[in-house]
Order: C-alpha cells, then sequence, then structure tokens
C-alpha cells in the first residue's frame, strides 16, 4: 500500500545538483544559505555548472566552495571581483560570479568593485548586504545604518563621525560597464522567486557579453544583530529597506 | 638547469622590453599591471603589442593590489601569468603574493627596484632582497627569486621563472633593478613556442560531471591542517634547492671572494679587473637564484685563509645569508650604497685593497709568512 503511494508521489523540490552534502556552517536563519541555494539553482536549471568559476572572498560565505559543487577560487579580503577579472579574462566562454559582503565589496574593496563594474567584466557579482561584518563578529559595516548598534558602534552609527551608510550599488549603477543592477532579499518565499530571476538574467546577459551584471541581496545576521532569525527579517523590512529598498535599479531595454 | 632555446640573430634591446618580448615567447596568457618608474615598460610594450596576440590578454589595472589578484585568478584558472612593477608596486602586492604562494599557483612575477624607502627614488637598488626572499607578506612561505644581471638574463629568466614556479606550483619573481631594466644591451632572444605548458588538473575552469569540483584556497581552519599545509611547504622548498644557481669566477684559488647579484655582480667584475691587476688574487661569486640561496657553495669556500666582501646596493641584506653561510669560518665584510647610489668599481677596490692589506698583516703576524 505505502509502496504504491510512494511510487506516485512526485519529486516536485529537491536539492540541486549544483550543492554538496557538506553541511553549512552559517548560523540559523542566516540568509547565505538561501542565497547559496537560490544562486545553485539557477546554475544547475540553466545547465552551466559544466562552465562557471565562482568566487568568494574572505567574510562569512568564505566557505562557499565546501557547498558549492562548481570550481571555486576563495579570494583575499575586497579583492573577489579582481581575482574573477582574472579567471574571466582568461576563460572568456565560461560563466564567472562573485559572491561578496558588505565590507569585502563596499569598504575594503570599493576600488576592485567599482573598476571590475567600470570595464564592464562580463561577471555576476553577488553581493550580500547584511549591514554588518558577520565573520569577524558584529564589527559596523559601511553599510550598518545610522543609529546602528555595532561591537565597534556601541553607541550606534554616528554619521557624523564615521559617515552614512553607504550605497554603493546606486553609485555603481552610474558606470557605463553596469548592465543590469537590482536589490533583492530572500526572507520571503516570493523575494526568492524575485532574486532567482534576476539571477537567471544575468547568467543570459553574460553568455551575451553585455557588461556587469551586480545583484544585491540585502540581508540578515541574526548573529552579528542579536535578534531571533524572526526578529532579524521583521527589522530588516522595517529597517534596512526604507535605506536599501528592493527592486530594479538598472534594467537595459532587452531585460524589460 | 634552463636550457633556452635562443633566436640566431642577436637584437640590441632595452631591459624592459627584453623581459616583455621574452614573456609573450614565453607563451604569456595574461599579463596585468600598473604604471610604475622604471618599469613602465612592460606595460607599454605588451599593451603595443597586443594586436599580435590575440590571445594574451593584457589589462592595465587600477592598482598593484589588484593586479596581483587578478594574476591570482588567472593562475587558479590554469594560465599562464604575469605581472611586474617596482618597490612600491610589490609592496603593495605583499598579501596577494602570500595567497598565491599558500594556495600554490605558479605566475612570474618581476620587480625592477628602485630606491627606498617610501616613495624613494626611481634610480636603481637591491633594497627589496629580504622582502623578495625571506617572504614580504605574512606567513612562512618563500617564492623562487632570480636575479638577472644583464639584459640577456631579463628575457632569460622568464622562461627560467615559468619553468620553475610551473614545476614546483609557486610564484617565481625576478628581481631586477632600474638599471637592468632601462639599459640597452645586445641579446638573443629566446625562441617563441620553445616553452612547453603542461595541463593543470587542478585549475578552475568549469568542473565537468565526471570529475570532483576544484578549488583554490588557502583557507585551513584546523590548525593541525595548517600546519600539514606548511609542512608540504616547507617539503617543497627543500626539493627546490637542487635549483640553486651560481656563477663563480676565479674563486677557486681566490683570497677575497666578492659576492654580488645583479647590477652589482657586473661591477665586481670589473673590480675583480683591476684588483688583478694589481697582483690582488680576487673572485667573483655571484648567485643567481637569491631563493634558493647557494648557501652550500659560499660554505665550499668559506676557510680561515679567505675573505669575503658582500657587494649590494642596500644597507646589508644578502650579508646575513652570506654571514650565515660562511658561519665565522673567515671574516665578511659589507660595502653598500644606498638611495639609488650605484657603487663605482674605485670605491668597491679601495676596500678590498684595506682587506688585502688587514689580511696580509693578519697572516705576517699568524707567522704564516
Ligand atoms: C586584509 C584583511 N583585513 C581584515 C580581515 C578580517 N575580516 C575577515 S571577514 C571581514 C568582514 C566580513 O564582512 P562582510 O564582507 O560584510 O561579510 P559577512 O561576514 O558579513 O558576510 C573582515 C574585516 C581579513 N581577513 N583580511
Ligand atoms: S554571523 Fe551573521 S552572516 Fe555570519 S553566518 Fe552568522 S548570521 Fe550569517
Ligand atoms: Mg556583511
Amino acid at each position: 500500500m505505502n509502496s504504491t503511494v510512494n511510487e506516485q508521489m512526485e519529486v516536485v523540490y529537491h536539492k540541486p545538483q549544483t550543492l554538496t552534502d557538506t553541511p553549512m556552517h552559517y548560523c540559523p536563519g542566516c540568509g547565505h544559505g538561501v542565497v547559496h541555494r537560490v544562486l545553485m539553482e539557477v546554475i544547475d536549471e540553466m545547465g552551466i555548472a559544466e562552465r562557471t568559476v565562482g568566487v568568494a572572498p574572505v567574510g562569512c560565505s568564505v566557505f562557499a566552495y565546501h557547498y558549492m559543487n562548481v570550481d571555486m577560487q576563495e579570494a583575499a579580503h575586497g579583492r573577489a571581483s579582481a581575482v574573477a577579472t582574472g579567471v574571466r579574462r582568461v576563460l572568456p566562454d565560461k560563466f564567472v560570479f562573485s559572491y561578496q559582503g558588505d565590507g569585502d565589496l563596499a569598504a575594503i574593496g570599493t576600488g576592485e568593485t567599482i573598476h571590475t563594474i567600470n570595464r564592464g567584466e562580463n561577471i555576476l557579482m553577488v553581493f550580500v548586504n547584511n549591514g554588518i561584518y558577520g565573520m569577524t563578529g558584529g564589527q559596523m559595516a559601511p553599510t550598518s545604518l545610522c543609529g546602528m548598534v555595532t561591537s565597534t558602534s556601541p553607541y550606534g552609527r554616528d554619521a557624523a563621525q564615521v559617515g552614512h551608510p553607504l550605497k554603493i550599488t546606486e553609485m555603481i549603477a552610474q558606470l557605463p560597464g553596469a548592465y543590469f543592477v537590482a536589490r533583492h532579499s530572500v526572507h520571503t518565499p516570493s523575494a526568492v522567486r524575485k532574486l532567482k530571476k534576476a539571477f537567471k538574467a544575468s547568467f543570459e546577459a553574460q553568455k551575451e557579453k553585455k557588461g556587469t551584471c551586480f545583484i544585491e541581496v540585502v540581508s540578515n545576521c541574526p548573529s552579528g544583530w542579536k535578534m531571533t532569525p524572526n526578529e532579524s527579517n521583521a527589522w530588516m523590512e522595517q529597517h534596512m529597506f526604507p535605506h536599501f529598498p528592493p527592486g530594479d535599479i538598472k534594467v537595459p531595454a532587452s531585460m524589460k | 638547469m634552463s636550457n633556452i632555446i635562443h633566436d640566431e640573430n642577436p637584437k640590441l634591446m632595452k631591459g624592459n622590453e627584453a623581459l616583455a618580448e621574452a614573456s609573450l615567447r614565453a607563451g604569456l596568457q595574461a599579463y596585468f599591471g600598473y604604471p610604475i618608474t622604471p618599469q613602465s615598460e612592460i606595460l607599454e610594450y605588451l599593451e603595443e603589442k597586443a594586436p599580435q596576440h590575440p590571445d594574451t590578454v593584457v589589462l592595465q589595472a587600477e592598482s598593484e593590489v589588484a593586479s596581483i589578484n587578478m594574476v591570482y585568478g588567472a593562475a587558479g584558472a590554469g594560465a599562464r601569468v604575469m605581472t611586474t612593477s617596482s618597490s612600491p608596486g610589490i609592496s603593495l602586492m605583499q598579501e596577494g603574493i602570500s595567497y598565491i604562494a599558500a594556495a600554490e599557483l605558479p605566475c612570474v612575477i618581476a620587480n625592477v627596484q628602485r630606491g627606498g624607502p617610501g616613495l624613494g627614488t626611481i634610480q636603481p637598488a637591491q633594497g627589496d632582497y629580504f622582502q623578495a626572499v625571506k617572504g614580504g607578506g605574512h606567513g612562512d612561505y618563500h617564492m623562487i627569486v632570480l636575479a638577472p644581471s644583464s639584459v640577456q638574463e631579463m628575457a632569460d629568466f622568464v622562461f627560467d621563472g615559468f619553468r620553475l614556479a610551473e614545476e614546483y606550483r609557486m610564484p617565481s619573481m625576478i628581481l631586477a633593478d632600474g638599471a637592468l631594466g632601462q639599459m640597452m644591451e645586445k641579446i638573443y632572444l629566446p625562441k617563441a613556442g620553445s616553452l612547453p605548458k603542461q595541463d593543470e588538473p587542478w585549475a578552475t575552469v568549469g568542473k565537468p560531471a565526471a570529475r570532483e569540483r576544484n578549488y583554490i584556497t588557502s583557507l585551513h581552519i584546523e590548525p593541525d591542517k595548517m600546519e600539514m599545509i606548511n609542512l608540504h611547504l616547507q617539503d617543497k622548498y627543500r626539493k627546490l634547492k637542487k635549483e640553486v644557481r651560481c656563477e663563480l669566477t676565479n674563486v677557486e684559488n681566490a683570497d677575497i671572494i666578492l659576492v654580488a647579484f645583479g647590477l652589482t655582480a657586473r661591477i665586481c667584475n670589473k673590480v675583480m679587473e683591476l684588483a688583478r691587476a694589481k697582483g690582488l688574487n680576487v673572485g667573483v661569486l655571484r648567485p643567481i637564484t637569491l631563493y634558493p640561496f647557494p648557501t652550500e657553495i659560499i660554505a665550499q669556500y668559506a676557510d680561515p685563509m679567505r675573505m669575503f666582501l658582500t657587494v649590494e646596493m642596500n644597507a646589508g641584506q644578502m650579508v646575513e645569508d652570506v654571514r650565515l653561510a660562511v658561519n665565522g669560518r673567515c671574516p665578511v665584510y659589507f660595502k653598500g650604497r644606498m638611495g639609488g647610489m650605484v657603487p663605482t668599481p674605485e670605491e668597491i677596490l679601495l676596500e678590498v685593497e684595506a682587506m688585502a692589506e688587514k689580511q696580509r698583516i693578519t697572516n705576517q703576524s699568524a707567522g704564516y709568512l
């Protein structure tokens, strides 16, 4: 009886080939794991895994190569887009992505970020913005919100002293080399679906060598924010979204 | 040992251009660099030749930090890749070089040195010896360090650099200086296509379904694993010792051995001539590989009847390694000029004569005469 039921059951959801069986080390409720999964699903569904190389720099996702079942390079803090440039330039017909945090992409690696995009490198840059330095224990990031308490801004971020949360995504959208720029999140199923579409469109554009695709994912860091996963998602919607509103930022006519 | 196949006909070339042309002939697949005197001609030369080499990537990066990380990416993808710079730029690359050494990626890095510290001067110097041979960046690692002393070697060492880098999976550095980069000499260029390249099964080029994924990393969070990696690197550096190269001129019966690399070795050859004309028995020992250092070769000549004079364009860096090799068996003197000043043969000769006089008195009082 049971076996008949099993035979009739249809698999509607499964782990993509592009994820390994290694259990992820991310804190419960952390967005990184979901972003990994969405990215790998797209690569799997598009059938481009054999032609994809990823670059993940220092940050909580530095071990991405343990989870993403594609060829990967670990990069120095801030240098992922330079490393990805090196890979893409010598493998012009492969797919290359970088996967970077906000400290990595918008502080120590700002120069590389701007110039990589200004050259219009044919890569996808995935920018996971959790407004904090997750890996090093919750220090202030370039994207930490004003008033946000972190271990290095214990009285809240004071813009007069340390500047305002950097909207690097809006900045780089100005560059001619930026082809497709969007901001998404992974805290609801519908948000995940939108992100998936954006990743897919980015790899399609890469096939055509259109320039840099840049997808920011506004994410959470329950541990660094000292919140439960649910609290962190609510806080993200309430506080992060007003400053970093999800949506398309630069969409080429061909994608509209 | 190197066995490079050369053109039959010579060319008159500048050191920097010879290095650049040799890299193209070595089958360079990618070059990333940032302008800095006295080596900008390398990037300029490669940019100019780019149309004739459509399969070679030549990219002016936004900084030396970016250059070295582009090198990391391209090397990790299995390409034959080079960057070049001069002292301040090489300082900026140190973190990246440490990553490259740790991830065991082959590449060639040329440092056409200028006088420092700081912004210093654009004149030639050898002040980056420590940085080149002792690590430079963080952690226990080494590069293969080749020290050319002619335009011919500026070209040849690109071939040797790639060959060794690929064989040992580690970065090679060509440690030149501004004078070698700028001077013109007659050279025989290495023949294009004469440096075979093996397949790199570890490279990240996209994972076929049938193989495990490749990943390039220097991260091993468990200390026991990280120590294993260190032991492996140290083992590799021990094996590298067989690649040591050194040029010996008249050292067998010399009373005074001049030890110098690069440009200063050429000057010392002149000193040797002048000294021998004056009846002084002087030889020159030129380390060609600064890492691995010719410790055993120097040790072989270190006996109480001899004296060493190390000559460098710095405050005394290689002399420390010479003293370690000599290990107290005979005196080791040092003559250095700094900040872009090139020592003249005459001023070195004065030093040699003073040493010879000291040797004469010592030998006399010891009753050797
Ligand atoms: C040169 C250098 N400086 C500092 C560090 C320490 N460090 C590691 S990750 C990190 C910040 C990571 O924050 P982010 O990029 O936002 O990634 P997250 O962990 O939040 O995902 C820092 C400062 C380092 N590894 N290298
Ligand atoms: S520290 Fe923050 S970003 Fe890092 S895994 Fe934990 S929740 Fe995620
Ligand atoms: Mg972060």
